[in-house]
């Protein structure tokens, strides 16, 4: 897990051109010879990026549906919770895109709803836990003593009751609130899993020599958190914000699906999920559309983590067995 | 080491008490159990809706504190089947936790032991054959997966399983319920609980396997670029030696980790199976408590919750202490 920054530039002029691409320190990025500073971490980042098919695959997976949740709305005549009285129950048809329910109501603009909501809450939400979790998980690793044993007994108590609960115990004070809500109560309670497996590497590295030479050198502990520890780490967190996003989609889902999260009429993935449920079997389409763009997103989700992990580990590429 | 782990045993004795508290005075706080009674059909006098909240101590009028109290005197005093008092629907909530607690193992126990080796295996399979087009296969099945709640799973499964079922014109596979009434005792009962077992089983073992695959494979992936395996393998290990005997051992460090909890999720996700399939389990009675506010109902299920996840726990302790040495101080 050789992450760290190539070494800065010593001799070149400080103002190049802006039109001129910098060389990559690496032989299979170094394309041309004549250029001689070193690329920034997040080019080289981008650069192994665009070359996996599954980051490409799961972005425009995700910017279609989310082009759909932002503009989907657009290209349909029905307004949500509209009923058409003269179509009950009816299946996927060029007047109804995605069908209509029992009442009568466009699957398709409710569709377009409920992915603005999940989106948003999945966005949110794990960035916020992934935070949490670098930061308590890294500290308590590096400092021991107290600050671990505190970290240890609150990740492991909110492990002995698992998140669901504590969401599902929570939900009748969520009912009432705004999503955003929501939102903060999942990534707070989201963040456990991850931090204890920070914590674990933090333990292991803060004993290689860089480290040690860091501390002794009198650097403080954030700026070493941040300099050595937190790189090192950073593929498991990356990893985990990206399946952060379709854990923290999933809560809202179960929490929606179970009537403990989104409340009707306001619509999520989940409310529209557990109202197809009973339809499953008679009206399928209520059930596998919403189910279908779910599993596309979460999977898209997934892919572009993969990919990223990929690209910012370089020894899971270069070294492998 | 012994020393070791009975200290963490007693940790996690000590959590699960906390943990049952904590869910009971936050369910006390937050759940609203004179809902039931307000809007029941006719209306029922305000004094009796006190008298029946009372008996179950649920009720709102009562401060949290004092009721927190209550529950756990009883808890100390009452013999063992009232300790956790009745739950709304007037049972006592540990013979609940009796009928129930068996239905939610056998589905959980089949799903974790199956998955995780399925998963660890898949994942270290991936891992050495990073990019190669079955690694790819299990790559981008187990991505789909993850990305699958288990009750939409279970109902897909449903759905494919009426199919089946119709197309075939007799009931091949059962999927309402963990038996059939009826059935005469002996084989034709155990097959039939196994019948019901087939479709939850497969949706918790392809949900878990995924997940263990993927952090498997990523640990691994990490592992195998390390020194130490090319140190081993310039000693002279064969590529096998170096990988099963270094490689996944280290890698199973922080698995070991992941174990503890990724079974706290497969309860939920099981807890969400037993109420698509209509399992009288454990995750149905629970889910079913939050709905209806029942606040005793609830906290026994976390206590139960709670305890199974104290073993899984302890189980996660003993392997991390046995795969790394450092650990055991």
């Amino acid at each position: 897990m050789s992450t760290n920054n190539p070494a800065p530039p010593a001799d070149t002029a400080p103002d190049l051109p802006q039109d001129l691409e910098p060389t990559a320190p690496l032989s299979d990025e170094a394309t041309d010879k004549k250029r001689e500073r070193p690329i920034s971490r997040s080019q080289l980042v981008w650069r192994r990026l665009k070359r996996k098919p599954n980051f490409w695959i799961g972005g425009v997976v995700i910017a279609g549906i989310a082009l759909f949740a932002a503009f989907g709305g657009m290209i349909n005549v029905y307004e949500l919770n509209e009923q058409d009285i003269y179509n009950f129950n009816s299946p996927p048809s060029s007047q109804h895109w995605f069908g209509t329910d029992s009442i009568g109501v466009d699957l398709y603009v409710s569709l377009v709803h409920a992915l603005r909501k999940s989106l948003l809450i999945g966005f949110l939400a794990a960035p916020l836990a992934t935070l949490i979790a670098a930061f308590f998980g890294s500290l308590a690793g590096y400092l021991g003593g107290w600050v671990e044993m505190l970290m240890n007994w609150l990740v492991n108590l909110l492990l002995v009751l698992p998140v669901f609960y504590v969401l599902m115990i929570v939900s009748p004070m969520l009912a009432s609130q705004s999503w955003l809500i929501l939102v903060v109560a999942i990534g707070a309670f989201g963040w456990m899993i991850m931090a204890q497996i920070v914590k674990n590497q933090t333990k292991s590295l803060k004993d290689r020599e860089y480290v040690k030479a860091a501390r002794y050198m009198g650097v403080g502990t954030f700026t070493i958190l941040h300099r050595h520890i937190i790189p090192n780490v950073a593929s498991l967190l990356i990893v985990d914000a990206a399946i952060g996003v379709s854990g923290a989609v999933l809560s809202e889902t179960a929490l929606s699906f179970f009537g403990l999260g989104i409340q009707p009429p306001d619509i999520s993935l989940g409310v529209l999920i557990a109202q197809g449920q009973n339809a499953a079997i008679t009206r399928p389409w209520l059930f596998l559309f919403p189910a279908a763009f779910l599993v596309a997103l979460l999977t898209a989700v997934n892919l572009v983590g993969d990919a990223l992990r990929d690209a910012i580990d370089p020894t899971s590429e270069v070294n492998r067995a | 080491m012994i020393k070791y782990l009975l200290r963490r045993l007693v940790n996690y004795l000590i959590l699960t008490v906390i943990a049952t508290l904590f869910a009971y005075i936050a369910a006390s706080s937050f759940f609203f159990p004179r809902r039931k009674y307000l809007t029941s059909s006719e209306p029922i006098p305000e004094a009796s809706v006190d008298a029946i909240l009372d008996r179950v101590n649920m009720n709102d009028k009562t401060p949290v504190l004092e009721r927190t109290w209550r529950w756990i005197t009883d808890v100390f005093t009452k013999p063992w089947i009232q300790k956790l008092n009745e739950d709304l629907n007037g049972d006592w909530v540990m013979h609940q936790l009796g009928l129930r607690a068996g239905v939610s193992l056998q589905l959980l126990f089949a799903g974790v032991l199956i998955g995780a080796i399925l998963g660890v295996t898949l994942g270290v399979w991936g891992a050495v054959r990073q990019y190669k087009a079955s690694d790819q296969i299990v790559s981008y099945a187990s991505f789909v997966l993850i990305s699958t709640p288990t009750f939409v799973l279970g109902l897909l499964l449903m759905v494919l399983t009426t199919w089946l079922n119709n197309s075939l014109g007799f009931q091949l596979i059962r999927f309402t319920g963990a038996y059939t009434p009826g059935v005469e005792d002996g084989l034709p009962k155990l097959l039939d609980r196994l019948n019901h077992m087939i479709l939850p089983t497969i949706v918790l073992i392809l949900f878990s396997a995924a997940g263990y695959s993927r952090y498997m494979r990523s640990v691994m992936l990490d592992v195998l670029g390390s020194d130490f395996i090319r140190t081993a393998r310039a000693k002279g290990a064969t590529r096998n030696h170096a990988l099963i005997k270094h490689g996944v051992r280290v890698a199973l460090i922080p698995m070991s980790t992941y174990f503890a909890y990724a079974f706290g999720t497969l309860v939920a996700g099981s807890a969400f199976l037993e109420i698509i399939f209509s399992w009288a389990g454990m995750g149905q009675y629970g889910i079913n408590a939050v709905q209806v506010s029942d606040v005793n109902a609830l906290t026994g299920n976390v206590c139960f919750t709670a305890v199974i996840i104290l073993f899984s726990s302890m189980l996660s302790e003993i392997l991390y202490a046995a795969l790394d040495p450092r650990v055991r101080v």
